[in-house]
């Protein structure tokens, strides 16, 4: 039988080597998904790599898709630092999307220097409304979180739907469940020529150095972290667990409110039902891959989002199926997972 | 109203409760399982989606429709036992270790499909389950059995099994102990680590059993997003069903008699509201079912409480 002991302090090299070899195991365990595919492993890892870094062109696509992946990322990081388990990122992406596009869609007309941070605003605000609810359902009633988020996916999912069906529909997209077009002048610039790159990127990194000094040097972000490490102690230590809670909760929908604001108006320029392939829980296994750390997310999510673009153009050229990018997430997450726990730990085998 | 009174004493509304019901009742039990031996399951969305593709892809490659009833299981089993390693022997978080495995089992289905049938935009299909017949040309519960598939009696028949384990045998007891008190049944020299990680197979690979009823029963093909959330309304079930297999079973049951009507309300009062609103109802229902009970649910009280032999 083994046991486990916690190390006293984890040596920088085990703490180095962990993550790095996390991701050699996903490699090396994802070859041979590939050998079953008939392609050969070598070729289609440098095809990977060049389809997600090898060009302009490439680097653009990452960044792109990088975008509502660190803010869906730092939505989960927020939350699980606060041991409060949003999975529902991908429904309050998709209602922050939603309001979005009720407010700069053409149907409000306002000054566009007004609009602008009104629709940023709507967006945020309706992605943290929409989390709020089973974070009140949580502290007035003790429901678990967990089941909660999820189940409102399916039901934000089903109420876009209905809204893209009905009264937001595009009136000029033949039958397609398709929304109004955000209109142009409130549009995130660009920050690349010829590129997708849209100021949403600027947006999203700042946002995560801000909650990294949140988290480490304001008293917001040391309740955080108190209620989640030990939510007795800090009720006994006189922080309000419910108020703490129910501010996360507002900030985490909020984030991932703007990762669908973003979508809308920085890359697609208005609402389909999939606009988004499950960003909201990719952002679970790129907060994890960061440790929870605001920063890490900005680096976990270029990673990625490289590996779901350099899976895509890889597809393209070679008979590997495109779900190899959700296997490759999926395995390094787990594998991470026990990198790091090994590394804080000592397995005794006795 | 009256109409709605029709509807529900038919037998074909009965008939549509069970088929829907079914998937339910094994996940739900498959959850409880592991929840009552300590350990939370977020892999059941995943490891439904593998259990429907494998059951599927031995039936499709000749295998008798009960063998791959059994690769089904083989395959949540082993998915469980992952699980198990993760939560059990290593500690990690349950919850992101179950949401990895469903995300692991999903995508890895869903590259086995692709690999498979590269070129496929129709699903091929097989000849699934037929009815059993049973109790054929008895009126009302006969007509409802007939048209089951044996799926469903095998979910309707290890409900009892199940209880019956987990409350009058020395091993359902172990179950039981390990998810309140794993120091205790360490105390009695039995292992922890063990009973758990026997109880999360076991319940995987009943969801396993649970994602090839859609395949190779309900349908004759496998899709993507087939399992479409009923894996969490399982977890959600769990909680209402105070964690008994009994209740587990009216739970299911029940929630399937909703979901039943709401088809067929769709169905007659066509144009009335979006369908949306109808497809919304049974996620609202698990949701609101969990506010009903979230007070006084006992939950096992070693739940989501990692073991570690010697420390308190």
């Amino acid at each position: 039988m083994s046991r486990l002991e916690l190390r006293t302090r984890v040596p920088l090299a085990i703490a180095i080597i962990a993550p790095i070899a996390a991701v050699a195991f996903t490699l090396i365990a994802c070859a041979g998904l590939i050998v079953w595919a008939g392609a050969p492993v070598g070729h289609a890892y440098v095809l990977l790599f060049d389809g997600a870094f090898g060009s302009r062109f490439a680097i653009a696509e990452t960044l792109t898709r990088a975008t509502p992946l660190i803010l869906t990322g730092l939505a989960a990081a927020v939350a699980f630092r606060a041991h409060f388990y949003n999975i529902g990122a991908e429904g309050q992406l998709y209602l922050g999307a939603l309001a979005a596009v009720a407010v700069a869609g053409g149907a409000i007309s306002l000054p566009s220097a007004l609009l602008f941070p009104l629709m940023i605003v709507a967006g945020a605000v309706a992605g943290g409304l929409f989390l709020l609810v089973p974070a009140l359902a949580k502290t007035r009633l003790g429901v678990d979180e967990v089941v909660t988020t999820l189940l409102l996916n399916f039901i934000a999912l089903l109420f876009v739907s209905m809204m893209l069906d009905g009264p937001m529909k595009d009136p000029l997209s033949m039958g397609w469940p398709q929304s109004v077009g955000i209109i142009p002048e409130l549009t995130f610039g660009k920050l690349i020529e010829r590129s997708r790159v849209h100021s949403g990127l600027i947006i999203a990194i700042v946002l995560a150095v801000v909650l990294w000094v949140v988290n480490a040097r304001t008293t917001f972000g040391y309740e955080m972290r108190a209620v989640g490490a030990n939510a007795r102690a800090a009720r006994f230590a006189g922080v309000s667990v419910n108020s703490v809670m129910l501010k996360t909760a507002l900030l985490s929908g909020a984030l991932a409110g703007l990762a669908g604001v973003g979508e809308v108006a920085g890359r697609a320029g208005y609402l389909t039902l999939d606009m988004s392939p499950g960003y909201g829980y990719s952002g679970i296994v790129i907060a994890m891959l960061a440790g929870l750390n605001p920063l890490g997310v900005v680096f976990a999510a270029v990673f990625v989002a490289g590996i779901i673009v350099g899976a895509d153009s890889m597809s393209r050229a070679i008979a590997v199926p495109t779900y190899l990018a959700d296997v490759i997430v999926a395995v390094s997450l787990l594998s991470m997972l026990v990198a790091t726990m090994l590394a804080r730990y000592k397995v005794r085998w006795s | 109203m009256t109409e709605i009174l029709d509807l529900v004493i038919s037998s074909a509304f009965w008939i549509a409760v069970l088929r829907i019901a079914t998937p339910l009742i094994l996940g739900t039990l498959g959850v409880l399982l592991c929840e009552r031996a300590g350990v939370l399951n977020l892999g059941i969305e995943g490891i439904m989606v593998a259990g429907a593709f494998s059951g599927w892809l031995a039936v499709y490659h000749g295998a008798g429709l009960w063998t791959g009833v059994l690769v089904a299981a083989c395959v949540g089993g082993a998915f469980g036992l992952l699980h198990g390693f993760l939560t059990v022997v290593l500690a990690l978080s349950q919850h992101v270790a179950g949401l990895g495995i469903t995300l692991f089992a999903t995508s890895l289905s869903y590259y086995a499909y692709r690999i498979s049938f590269p070129k496929v935009n129709t699903p091929p299909t097989v000849t699934p389950f037929a009815p059993m017949q049973l109790l054929d040309g008895v009126p009302g519960i006969g007509a409802v059995l007939s048209a089951q598939t044996p799926l469903t009696l095998f979910a309707l028949i290890i409900v009892p099994v199940i209880g019956y384990i987990l409350y009058r045998t020395p091993v359902g007891l172990a179950v039981r102990m390990v998810g309140e008190n794993p120091a205790a049944v360490e105390g009695q020299g039995i292992s922890v680590t063990a009973v758990r990680i026997g109880a999360i197979v076991a319940g995987s690979a009943l969801m396993g059993v649970a994602g090839a009823f859609l395949t190779l029963s309900a349908f004759n093909a496998f899709f993507f997003n087939m399992v479409n959330g009923r894996g969490w309304i399982c977890v959600a079930l769990v909680v209402f069903a105070s964690w008994r297999p009994g209740k587990a079973l009216l739970g299911a049951i029940l929630f399937a008699a909703f979901d039943a009507l709401q088809l067929r309300l769709q169905q007659s009062s066509g144009g009335v509201l979006p369908y949306q609103v109808y497809l919304m109802i049974p996620y609202v229902l698990s949701i609101l079912a969990l506010a009903l009970v979230a007070r006084k649910a006992a939950y096992p009280q070693a739940l989501m409480k990692p073991y570690r032999r010697g420390e308190r």
